[in-house]
């Protein structure tokens, strides 16, 4: 037993003299490294220097996970570039430490084991992980703007080679158990069952460390690094622009010049993290993701217990996929529409995803048994949960939110996935609207993170929180918005989208004008947005908010859809397509006029100050996390409302004025703005 | 809630709902559904509308006799997949074409007895998943290639390899066949078409009937005991699409005897199909049906099982049918509808001749008299497995749950659902649907 407390740290010897160390961390739900985890690991293996082990397990004693990474509200404090730095240098020299233990060493890892968690483990000399669903390994931090800094990029690439390895570092993904194993990254992959008697015997029987093949050893040194690094260099330009996310091109770089030299690498590593990590785009994903936390706490389970049944109304594509997704995260789904051919397509969809998604047999067919297609509806009547997605015409919901209400559970909330339907019009019909609330999922649901929880004035509290905590329970970002037309995403994409389209109107090629947003940092340009999501649903949005606020709908989509060009579904919008796919691309322009980005992007953040000031969000962070999260609006800008505090107000405010001069009062800066 | 369920007998069987997936042909190849996946589908559905969480059932039988690979007690593991729980338990009967019936029959002592109240029975079968087996030659040849580790072993072991290690054993094939006499199904049909003089002609417009009366049940929209079921690629099937209602005695004089070629007369025509299918009832206890204010479609009045001559094995249900009647002391005549499943045309019009004829009724049977003439205007009204297919497992509970229907649907009362059993036995249930909800 050791001698020491420790708070964040529990350590005990077994009859094998194998020292268990599980890290609690104090007062959290997860398992973060904090600095002051790893200096009381620091003292720990000075306990264990002073009497040595036949070997040290290192483990998670919080049933969440492994580590998710290092602390990020620590990174976020850090001010000075040398802080940072001397930082890093002091964990990197504890992981030495660890490293150069004499007695063997192992990482058991079960659930997620991210970031910092990866690179505490590859300074172990074995790693196990538990085989289960549950189990993700991965070097996330690009997504927040630096790279990995506690020696992850030289220990990774020499362990499992440089393709391996940089693949890793540089998208950020993560791997489940046997994925790590084919990679090398863990020794063995095991079931639970197994895994405390597999660290023994690994630990007792003087297992080797895994020693990477021929081809992952050259890969490191010359002349390999010099022709690969191109190679990775040009695949990774197609995902990422070097100006807006700098961090996995510095990775490359960093192992292009020091691949081959351990310790040099290792330094440069230290600076480089270091530097990124206090640079702006880390500094707003960083915020980003601290946004996404926020969201995710909306979302805490209420008194009222999970929801486990789900009763979807309506197997279109909205429709279909929301019920399948639900499936897919273990609810009982029932999927109800008119009439049994309506349902076929949204089955085939759902179990796609599931083969996607799941890929064992087993759990693909118990996520396909927990999918009903219910034509009689039968469904509703149990359901915890009815959200409705059929055609936005207020009469056919207000029957059917009439009909629901007489059939399902006096406790079940009632949920609309309208996007341009007050919900206070459902209401009207309904005899007791304390239930209804809005989910707007946004599509395709597999992919978009968040979902807009509407709340109108009728809708109780309680509502509002168990579906926030349902939106949660499904993996999704939970936003609170009121009941305002368009509610936060659409409303704000609109004005974006409509001057896009005005653009085009204009004479600007649509290449011209998505190119354009790109560059701002969009991940979809407006018309190519607008084709996807359907030219026929782009109107009526616009319909509904023109005939609220103002403004035209531009005569060009109106003419589009009147044509039948409906974009993707149709085979053609303001671009072509055939099967799905893009046909007759043509190359964007070298030169793209910076005013472009700009008409499109003061629309928006104009509305974003309209909507503040109607309270339809209850903050700017939360707007902010909407548009990200939502819409995908640039996250390294660290969304609308950031941007324009980090332009500074009185610029983008003379901006503006200087548009509506040119091209119309739609660019009139909102009072709000202007008043500060 | 009716008269009848005021007196609701604590330990009788009631059935309170059923339901079934459409009868699928088989088309050459696996069809899009497992056994499994067939009773999971019909069965979700049946559960989705009851007022009881499926964890209140107690268990779940289901019969089937060709369950996949991967469906070892088939009936546990659909218990399970229907999201009954792990305490809920599964069991599978298998009683050859009779197991849906074997079911309801086991649900029906277990309820009796007092160790069930709510119960799940049923069966399925995707014979179009009958599995295609080595034969014994290659079975053994294997093995002694697992054995022989050096190369010229293997050599040798590969030398001995003959093309007709390849022929394959067709399970479905086998398993229509009765090991014991060694007469396929087809052909102890063929003995007792010979025995009651029922010529091919006869045969074929039976059969024709079976479509004809299949298809008016389908345009007239009766057969809302059949759920939808979905494929995993989106393509749905609403009905029974065995069914031809342009099938002409004309049409059908045309096919070749199948079992006993050339000179027989049993053909695909006036034969059962091979189908995938599944079919479930829902029965309770008397206390269940209280306890849960379920609404009463019929009672399970009793099941009767007799065992004949396997040669014979179409005639099961002229022997299964009088005891059961006698011990409820019931006249034929008092029964309102009946199902004898078609497992051939001529079959079923044996066992009507049997019935009317005296010296069968007397010296086989053991009547006093011929048991009697059955109105064929009250024997399957709406088809019959000929039109619609008999999936071995489903069919037992497909004609009882479809004979309450009938009596439902003309307000009647007793029922009797029957059937003949490859291997030489009859099974038979009557029902009672007084009071019916």
């Amino acid at each position: 037993m050791g001698a020491k407390g420790y708070r964040h740290w529990a350590l005990a010897r077994d009859a094998h003299g194998i020292a268990w160390a599980s890290l609690d961390r104090a007062g959290a739900g997860a398992n973060t490294l904090a600095i002051e985890v790893l200096e009381e690991f620091d003292g720990l293996l000075a306990e264990l220097s002073a009497d040595a082990p036949s070997g040290l397990v290192i483990r998670s004693a919080k049933p969440s996970g492994f580590i998710a990474g290092a602390d990020v509200h620590e990174i976020a404090a850090v001010t000075e570039v040398d802080d940072a730095e001397r930082l890093v240098r002091r964990v990197q020299a504890i992981f030495d430490r660890l490293e150069a233990l004499p007695f063997p060493t192992l990482a058991l890892i079960k659930g997620f084991c991210l970031g910092g968690g990866v690179e505490f483990a590859l300074a172990c000399r074995h790693r196990i992980a538990e085989d289960s669903p549950a189990t993700r390994l991965g070097l996330p931090e690009v997504m927040l703007g630096f790279h990995p800094g506690w020696g992850g990029t030289v220990r990774l690439t020499r362990l499992i080679g440089a393709p391996a390895a940089l693949d890793l570092i540089l998208s950020g993904r993560t791997v489940d158990a046997r994925r790590a194993k084919k990679l090398g990254l863990v020794d063995h992959a095991v079931p639970e069952r197994l895994l405390e008697h597999a660290a023994r015997q690994m630990l007792l029987g003087g297992a080797r460390p895994r020693r990477p093949g021929l081809v992952a050893r050259l890969s490191n040194q010359e002349p390999a690094r010099s022709l690969i690094a191109p190679l990775i260099e040009r695949k990774l330009r197609q995902r990422a622009r070097r100006e807006h996310y700098p961090a996995p091109f510095a990775a490359l770089e960093l192992w292009r010049r020091h691949g081959g030299d351990r310790r040099r690498m290792q330094e440069e590593e230290a600076r480089s993290a270091a530097r990124l990590a206090l640079g702006e785009t880390a500094q707003n994903l960083i915020r980003v993701f601290m946004l996404r936390e926020r969201l995710r706490a909306a979302g805490k389970e209420t008194a009222a217990g999970p929801v486990r049944r789900v009763h979807v109304v309506g197997a279109g594509t909205m429709g279909g996929d929301i019920a399948a997704w639900c499936a897919l995260r273990g609810l009982e789904v029932s999927l109800q529409d008119r009439a049994p051919q309506y349902l076929g397509p949204a089955i085939a969809r759902a179990h796609a995803l599931f083969a996607r998604k799941l890929k064992q047999r087993h759990l693909v067919q118990g996520a396909m048994d927990r999918l009903m297609p219910d034509p009689q509806g039968y469904g509703a009547a149990r359901a915890d949960l009815v959200i409705e997605a059929v055609i936005e015409d207020l009469g056919v919901k207000t029957e059917l939110f009439q009909s629901l209400e007489a059939r399902a559970r006096p406790e079940a909330i009632l949920a609309t996935n309208t996007s341009s339907i007050p919900l206070e019009e459902i209401a009207a019909g309904m005899s007791d609207p304390k239930r209804l609330v809005g989910l707007h999922f946004f599509n395709p649901v597999a992919k978009m993170q968040l979902v807009e929880v509407v709340r109108a004035a009728g809708t109780a509290r309680e509502t509002i929180e168990r579906a926030a905590a349902f939106v949660r329970a499904i993996d999704r970002l939970p936003l609170p918005v009121r009941s305002a037309p368009g509610f936060l995403v659409n409303r704000l994409l609109m004005p974006y989208l409509m001057e896009a389209v005005a653009l085009v109107a204009e004479g600007v090629a649509p290449e011209a004008v998505d190119e354009a947003a790109r560059r701002f940092g969009m991940p979809l340009g407006p018309v190519e947005l607008a084709d996807t999501v359907g030219l026929d649903i782009c109107l009526s949005v616009a319909r509904v908010l023109t005939g609220h606020f103002g403004g035209e709908v531009p005569g060009q989509l109106e003419a589009l859809v009147a044509a039948g060009k409906l974009g993707r579904k149709s085979g053609a919008g303001f671009y072509s397509y055939a099967k799905g796919r893009r046909t007759g691309k043509k190359k964007a322009p070298q030169e793209i006029d910076r005013e472009l980005a700009e008409r499109m992007v003061m629309r928006l953040l104009n509305e974003a100050q309209a909507c503040l000031e109607e309270r339809v969000v209850e903050d700017a962070d939360l707007l902010d996390a909407g548009m990200v999260y939502g819409a995908g609006f640039a996250p390294f800008r660290g969304g609308p409302m950031h941007y324009l505090a980090a332009r500074g107000r009185e610029q983008v405010l003379a901006q503006m004025l200087e548009l509506a001069e040119r091209h119309g009062e739609r660019f009139q800066p909102h009072p709000a703005l202007a008043g500060g | 809630m009716s008269e009848a369920s005021k007196a609701l007998n604590k330990r009788a069987a009631y059935v309170v709902d059923f339901a079934r997936t459409p009868f699928l042909k088989a088309r050459g190849g696996p069809g899009p559904f497992a056994g499994s996946d067939l009773a999971v589908a019909a069965g979700r559905t049946l559960l989705a509308r009851q007022p009881f969480e499926p964890d209140a059932l107690d268990e779940v039988i289901l019969g089937c006799m060709i369950p996949g690979p991967d469906e070892a007690n088939i009936g546990r593991v659909v218990a399970l997949r229907l999201g009954c729980g792990a305490g809920v338990t599964g069991w599978t009967v298998q009683r050859n074409c009779a197991s849906g019936m074997q079911a309801i029959d086991s649900a029906l002592r277990n309820i009796a007895a007092g160790r069930s109240q709510l119960v799940l029975a049923g069966g399925t079968d995707a014979m179009s998943h009958s599995p295609v087996l080595l034969g014994r030659a290659m079975v053994e040849w294997l093995a002694a290639w697992q054995t022989a580790r050096s190369l010229p072993a293997r050599l040798g072991a590969l030398a001995r390899l003959r093309p007709r290690h390849l022929v394959p054993v067709i399970a479905l094939l086998r398993g229509l066949t009765d090991p014991v006499v060694n007469l396929s199904m087809g052909q102890t049909a063929e003995i007792i078409a010979r025995r009651f003089s029922i010529g091919r002609e006869r045969m074929d417009a039976f059969a024709v009937e079976s479509h004809r009366r299949l298809a008016a049940a389908q345009e007239a929209g009766v057969l809302g005991e059949i759920e939808p079921i979905f494929d995993d690629k989106g393509g749905h099937y609403l009905a029974d699409d065995g069914v031809r209602p342009d099938s002409s005695v004309e049409k059908l004089a045309k096919l070749k005897p199948v079992f006993d070629r050339p000179f027989g007369n049993v053909t695909a025509g006036n034969s059962a199909q091979i189908t995938d299918g599944a079919a479930w009832l829902l029965l309770a206890s008397g206390e269940a049906v209280k306890r849960h204010q379920l609404p009463v479609l019929g009672r399970i009045v009793d099941v009767n099982w007799a065992g004949v001559d396997p040669a014979e094995m179409g005639l099961g249900p002229a022997h299964a049918v009088p005891p059961l009647l006698k011990r409820h002391r019931l006249r034929p005549e008092r029964i309102d509808y009946w199902e004898i499943n078609e497992a051939f045309a001529a079959q079923v019009l044996a066992v009507l001749a049997a019935w009317r004829d005296r010296d069968y009724s007397r010296d086989v049977l053991g009547l006093g008299a011929a048991f009697g003439e059955i109105d064929t205007a009250r024997l399957n009204v709406d088809g019959g497995a000929v039109a619609l297919g008999h999936p071995i497992g489903a069919s037992g509970a497909r004609i009882v749950l479809h004979v309450l229907d009938v009596l439902r649907r003309n307000k009647a009362r007793y029922g009797v659902a029957s059937l003949c059993i490859g291997g030489g036995q009859g099974g038979a249930t009557l029902v009672d649907a007084a009071g019916a909800a």
